[in-house]
């Protein structure tokens, strides 16, 4: 299939961006690095009469960290996850994830700011985000805000950006002594979306999980954090009763959905495995080990 | 293999040697000359209104809209086509009682599949085309779905063609030994019911058309993406009402075919009648969404079978009733029941037992249809009668090896004919069986897989016997009554320089036949293979064949070939014999020259004969005319098929918890016949059993109840893909069919056919301790699971 005809423009900076997206009446997409977008065009799923290409600006671009916290430009590719120092330093979380974002092709084109505003419940960096309590600096005609990953997401494919605005980079709390970060997700393939995939950001005090965020991807119509998992985890060492309890908690958790290929009841129970063994390794404790539902 | 050196063993020749491909690098650097790539003058894009249902009634169609778009050159409707088009019937008579409705282009009156196309628009440029696609706006009266095996054939179920009355296509019995006595009183009984699901080819190269119909001339050519140009001559003709000689069908550079490149399809039929409409160019690519739902799909069948075994581990008898689904008609030229005949013929090949009976059915649903596809039939009958072997080695604890060293055809009994009729001139089963239990040492694996399970961790072996239909004889279509030749053609000719070029009848599209031509034209002329081009797939010009399908390339192109350049070798020495006044039994050709075969002294140089042929003919005697071009034709004549066969190991790793099963390691010991060149036979083997795996793990068309293809594209349809693939490890035995002076036979469908069946044994095996079992492909983590007991 070809994509329907449209216009294009190329924007070198927010204002310009801004007033394009105010000249056009009709429907308008921002176009950064197209890895969702164009496959949509292409197959006529997505119709706007004009692209808004973001991908030259130059303010969103960069990783920076200052006033105590990791600020990543929106253009930050998904490959620099991998690569960059800082990351890894301030967000392990973001590196331990992106090898499972796709394929490298994609991951050399498409960037965060993308991944994050289209909201993909199966995505990695959405959920990862929520585990992280990231939040996401906004920039609108109207001049600039700040969303907390927490109430970004609000359903399918739906978040708190309003039409017209672009999220311009993400803000994270550096990782510390005594973090730790895991993340895995079960994927028929290798760069499949997952059947379900969670990240897990703790804070260790002696052999007790102090507090931590779990986050998990493709159980829901949006990233979902497992509060009650959460609870029955924190402050506790963990022990196999622990882990256990947590599993059973996120029953309370995550309500999934059907498809062709997985029952709820399959996606349930393999979030339980995972959780399993991600707080198996979040522990690195012995007694973790074998752990499951 | 045993016995003196004949004339294909000498040293420094061709055959038998990994030569690589002289095609390879023109691919790779982009310069692959595909449909797609073609530009014709004047040349304009369809693109088709396709339906959204399974089963409707059309109540109107109106293109008014769509018309009168930019761009757009024609709106063509079924009932437009029809006028130009003949229809065609999917029944071949072999298939005694075989039924299917006439097809058109496109749907007159009702729509049988979601995806059928409805209407064509011709434009400029495919996406106007599609633009004005959208505008086409058609009326449909929805009709209950039959999308299920069971539904199609329950009491007071919908008819998807009323006019044949009855959703059932065709029926099969086949009956051997005594079958009841055979079951009566036998010690053990082993049976199981299996789904094969249904997949696709997903060729990387989609299926594309360039029609070019002159109406001055009334000459047709089409440029197609196709595996067999002949038949597609004769159908074009045949079906536009055109003379056969003025129809040229081009096959250009092919990115896969596996089988799906030569049925015929709707949308092909249509613009074939849609550049007759215009006068102009029309093409047309399907895109990957239509490919999922236009393409031929393949399987889909449910077979019930069980298994009668002495108290010793041999087998007494098999009874077998397979039903499979074919779509909401049968293919064209070929037939949709193909697979199903083979399915109930090979079970049990490779073993000695004599009581059989089998039942086929083959019904009609609402989806698209399904047809030959690589290792037709192949995989079912493999998986259902290796898994019941092992499932009657577990029950008689008896080691997978050792059960089928007790019931193999051994080397003793051949020429052999099984109980389905199929004659098999020798197969090597016992050798491969040992060369495998080496290569994969056996012993070893059970020992680590006994240690692990210690610790929680399932491992599991599966080995599958299988035996390959290749080399296939007129027996296969001609006798149905389908122009399709089983015969096939080359020329070769030495250039004025010295060089030789060989036209051909089989044809190249990914997997090499180009190479292996070339090997055994240089290998018998004595020439460099870098001198050797071969030429193939343009009906203008190549000779008339049957060209590449059911593993004919090697076996039956490659002894065309070889016989094509003896003749042509004949003819040089006799010329080089003038020259030189020489007996030209006393010369040979080797290194691009004619040598004194006993003392291998070079007499004349190849280029040299070529030169005083072409420009100085006048310095020969007056009786020398010298012939540097040769032909020949060739068609099996002894067994109706070339049977091969070979045994498939497959390790893996069940995670007991989640359902997911790590392929370990793949191992293949095959038995080809004459190996022309052992790294091709190994790529195609790999090839076949990553296509295995894919059905065992991967693939699957999964319809909802009302006929809808849920996940028709490459994000939900699972391929496999390099990371989940195992190394795959091949020997070779080596078993030369007498029926030819080369002795090759196919090796295409080697690697599908045991693959599946291997891996459902590695993975029973696996999870055999926990008192689970699986008996369906592909394997998912969904279903693993269930087997387990969980979710």
């Amino acid at each position: 299939m070809k994509a329907r005809a449209f216009e294009y423009v190329r924007a070198s900076s927010l204002q310009d961006a801004f007033e394009a997206f105010a000249r056009v009446s009709g429907d308008c997409c921002y176009l950064a690095g197209g890895q969702s977008l164009v496959p949509s065009l292409s197959l006529r799923l997505q119709a706007p009469a004009m692209l808004i290409d973001i991908s030259r600006i130059d303010e969103l671009r960069g990783i920076t960290l200052a006033d105590d916290m990791l600020r990543i430009g929106a253009l930050t590719r998904h490959a620099e996850m991998l690569t960059s120092p800082e990351i890894a330093r301030h967000a392990p979380l973001l590196q331990l994830a992106a090898p499972h974002v796709a394929h490298p092709a994609i991951r050399n084109r498409g960037t965060i700011g993308g991944a994050i505003a289209l909201a993909d419940p199966a995505a990695e960096f959405p959920a990862v985000t929520l585990a992280l309590d990231a939040e996401f600096e906004i920039a609108g005609p109207e001049g600039l805000r700040r969303v907390r990953a927490e109430g970004f997401f609000k359903g399918l494919y739906e978040t708190a950006l309003e039409p017209g605005e672009i999220l311009t980079a993400i803000r994270i709390p550096p990782f510390r002594a005594g973090d730790r970060a895991v993340f895995d997700e079960l994927a028929r393939r290798r760069g499949d979306y997952a059947i379900v995939g969670a990240g897990i950001q703790g804070r260790v005090a002696g052999d007790r999980i102090e507090s931590l965020r779990i986050a998990f991807l493709s159980v829901g119509p949006a990233p979902i954090r497992a509060r009650h998992a959460e609870a029955a985890v924190a402050g506790h060492a963990l022990s196999p009763a622990v882990i256990a309890g947590a599993q059973a908690a996120l029953e309370r958790d995550l309500d999934p959905a059907e498809d062709p290929q997985t029952s709820p009841a399959m996606r349930l129970h393999l979030a339980r495995v995972l959780l399993g063994r991600l707080l198996g390794r979040l522990g690195e404790h012995p007694a973790c080990k074998g752990a499951h539902a | 293999m045993t016995g003196s050196l004949g004339p294909l063993d000498r040293p420094n020749t061709y055959i038998g040697r990994s030569v690589s491909r002289p095609n390879a690098k023109r691919l790779l650097a982009g310069r692959g000359r595909y449909v797609t790539d073609l530009q014709l003058p004047r040349m304009l894009h369809a693109a088709f209104v396709r339906s959204p249902y399974a089963h409707a009634s059309i109540a109107s169609i109106d293109i008014s809209q769509a018309a009168s778009a930019p761009g757009v050159h024609l709106v063509a409707t079924g009932a437009d086509l029809a006028k130009l088009c003949k229809p065609w019937v999917g029944t071949l008579d072999h298939f005694s009682g075989m039924k299917s409705p006439p097809q058109q282009p496109l749907a007159v009156g009702k729509v049988v599949w979601a995806g059928q196309p409805i209407v064509a628009v011709v434009a400029d440029t495919r996406a106007q085309a599609e633009d004005a696609a959208e505008l086409v706006v058609v009326d449909f009266e929805e009709l209950e779905t039959v999308a299920d095996i069971d539904a199609a054939r329950a009491q007071g179920s919908p008819l998807i063609n009323p006019e044949i009355g009855g959703n059932v296509s065709f029926h099969l019995k086949v009956e051997s030994g005594s079958i009841d006595e055979a079951f009566r009183a036998a010690p053990a009984i082993v049976e199981s019911t299996y789904l094969f699901g249904r997949h696709t080819a997903v060729t990387l190269e989609p299926r594309a058309i360039i029609a070019d119909y002159d109406p001055s001339e009334e000459r047709l050519t089409v440029h197609h993406a196709t595996q067999t140009p002949y038949q597609f001559q004769d159908i074009y003709s045949r079906h536009y009402g055109l003379r056969e000689a003025r129809v040229r069908v081009v096959a250009p550079d092919i990115g896969g075919s596996f089988g799906m490149k030569l049925h015929v399809y709707h949308e092909d039929m249509a613009v074939v009648g849609l550049s007759i409409m215009t006068g102009r160019p029309v093409k047309f690519v399907a895109d990957r969404m239509e490919s999922f739902v236009s393409d031929i799909h393949a399987r889909d069948h449910r077979v019930s079978a069980r298994m009668a075994i002495d108290a010793d581990g041999t087998i007494r008898g098999m009874d077998v009733n397979d039903v499979t689904a074919i779509g909401a008609f049968s293919s064209y030229p070929r037939t949709s029941v193909v697979e199903g005949n083979q399915v109930i013929r090979l079970i049990g090949a490779p073993y000695r037992f004599r009581n059989y009976r089998a039942d086929l059915d083959v019904v009609f649903q609402n989806k698209v249809q399904t047809s030959q596809y690589r290792a037709v039939g192949h995989p079912i009958a493999c998986a259902v009668t290796e898994t019941l072997v092992d499932h009657a080695a577990r029950n008689l604890g008896l080691d997978p090896f050792e059960i089928r060293r007790r019931n193999i055809i051994t080397q003793d009994m051949y020429p052999y004919t099984s109980p389905t009729g199929y004659k098999f001139e020798r197969l090597s089963h016992e050798a491969c069986l040992e060369k495998l239990y080496a290569l994969m040492d056996y012993p070893r694996l059970r020992r680590e897989q006994a240690a692990l399970r210690e610790k929680g961790i399932y491992r599991g072996i599966g080995i599958a016997l299988f035996v390959e239909i290749t080399n296939p004889s007129p027996a296969f279509y001609g006798v149905g009554g389908a122009r399709i030749s089983a015969q096939d053609g080359a020329i070769v000719k030495i250039t004025p320089s010295g060089e030789v070029h060989c036209l051909i009848s089989v044809g190249e599209h990914g997997q090499g036949t180009e190479t292996i031509i070339g090997q055994i034209v240089a290998d018998q002329l004595g020439v460099d293979c870098e001198a050797v081009r071969v030429f193939t797939g343009d009906t203008d010009v190549t000779p008339h064949g049957g060209a590449n399908w059911a593993c004919r390339g090697a076996g039956i192109g490659g002894e065309t070939a070889l016989q094509a350049a003896r003749a042509l070798k004949r003819n040089v020495l006799a010329v080089a014999a003038a020259i030189l006044q020489a007996r030209s039994e006393t010369l040979d050709m080797r290194g691009g020259q004619v040598v004194d075969a006993e003392s291998g002294n070079a007499r004349i140089d190849l280029a040299e004969i070529a030169r005083i042929a072409y420009f100085r003919s006048d310095t020969l005697p007056h009786d020398v005319s010298p012939q540097l071009t040769a032909s020949h034709h060739f068609a099996p004549k002894g067994f109706p098929f070339a049977f091969t066969n070979g045994v498939q190991a497959c390790h893996v790793e069940v995670d007991v918890e989640t359902g997911f099963v790590e392929i370990k390691k793949f191992w293949v010991v095959e038995d080809c016949g004459r190996i022309i060149n052992p790294m091709l036979v190994e790529e195609q083997v790999r090839g076949g059993v990553v296509q295995g795996l894919g059905a065992a793990f991967f693939e699957e068309c999964l319809y909802s109840d009302n006929g809808q293809l849920q996940n028709g594209s490459l994000a939900d349809y699972l391929v496999p893909m390099a990371g989940e693939m195992p190394d795959i490890e091949i020997a070779h035995v080596e078993t030369p069919t007498r029926d030819t002076e080369l002795g090759a036979k196919g090796c295409g469908e080697a690697g599908t056919a045991a693959a599946s069946a291997a891996a459902m044994n590695a993975v029973n095996d696996a999870i055999s301790p926990l008192g689970a079992s699986i008996s369906q492909i592909p394997m998912t983590p969904q279903r693993l699971l269930r087997a387990l007991g969980h979710a």
